[in-house]
């Protein structure tokens, strides 16, 4: 293992702000995305009930 | 050759509909599994960058959404321009479908970006010639969404988006070759097919797994995104009502 502590790990050498404010975003932005397509679907399948 | 299966018939909505209900979650599955591989790779196999120290492991999601940013342009453009040549309405409508998952792929590859070049180059921000034309690459994306839902006829719409977006794949290659072009601060291709890699194998490893997944990634959500826009289109027909009726 090349992290001594969970710390270190988050730490990311003192590039933590800039390797985890890159990730984090992502994964942010690929949930939301995620679920404004489960959204979008299910009020899809409602609007052709409708009309 | 003789083959029974009949590929054509996927080009028609109704069939394709069913279809790419039954492939997105496969896709996403692979995403997952992909995601947690590279992320394996990439932090805790692959080493400490001689230079940069840890501050390159941002290159995996960086290399890998700018990839697709590209790559979803060419393809969004592909099958924008075959609608229009062919007029085949399942073609426009998947140019639709990926645009906002390019759009935040374009956005990815940019934010990553500037978190990468704050410590290595000691700024968010530049206005050097791989920067800007995926800036550009990204307004593409958003003047093809806003153009499309600025015109109330879809037909129309899907003419006029593949204009625009035919127009707009010009940028691909000037965002691809920049490097080489313009002397400005962005290095040169990571991975090149002529030369050997000049980094880790297992970085290299760990970039090309993250491609993978963003791209299995990309096609589900564009899969899970064509469904609404078949379905939000062809509400009127028999055949969309029999599907929303039959499930919850």
């Amino acid at each position: 293992m090349k992290w001594a502590s969970i710390g270190d790990f988050i730490a990311m050498g003192g590039y933590g702000l800039y390797v985890w404010g890159a990730y984090l975003v992502t994964v942010a932005i690929i949930a939301a995305e995620i679920a404004f397509l489960v959204a979008r679907h299910r009020a899809a399948r409602k609007g052709s009930q409708d009309s | 050759m003789s083959s029974s299966i009949n590929w054509f018939k996927y080009s028609s909505p109704p069939a394709f509909y069913p279809l790419a209900g039954l492939m997105a979650p496969w896709f996403l599955a692979l995403a997952a599994v992909l995601t947690a591989a590279g992320f394996y790779i990439g932090f805790f196999v692959a080493p400490t960058d001689a230079q940069q120290g840890e501050a390159y492991r941002i290159i995996y999601i960086h290399v890998a959404a700018a990839w697709m940013s590209m790559f979803l342009y060419v393809m969004m453009a592909f099958w924008a321009g075959f609608g229009l040549a062919f007029n085949t309405r399942l073609s426009s409508m998947m140019a639709s479908a990926i645009a906002p998952t390019g759009a935040l792929m374009t956005f990815i590859a940019l934010w990553t970006g500037s978190f990468w070049g704050k410590p290595t180059w000691g700024t968010w921000w530049v206005w050097d010639a791989r920067l800007t034309s995926e800036l550009i690459l990204l307004f593409l994306y958003l003047g093809f969404i806003s153009l499309q839902a600025a015109i109330d006829d879809p037909r129309r719409a899907d003419k006029a988006g593949a204009v625009l977006a035919l127009v707009g794949v010009v940028n691909v290659p000037i965002i691809y070759f920049s490097v080489q072009w313009w002397n400005t601060l962005h290095q040169g291709a990571s991975v090149s097919l002529t030369k050997s890699p000049s980094m880790a194998a297992t970085m290299l490893t760990g970039m090309l797994i993250f491609a993978l997944a963003l791209w299995m990634y990309s096609i589900a959500a564009v899969l899970m995104r064509v469904r609404s826009i078949i379905l939000e289109r062809e509400r009127h027909s028999e055949w969309a009502r029999k599907f929303t009726e039959a499930a919850p």
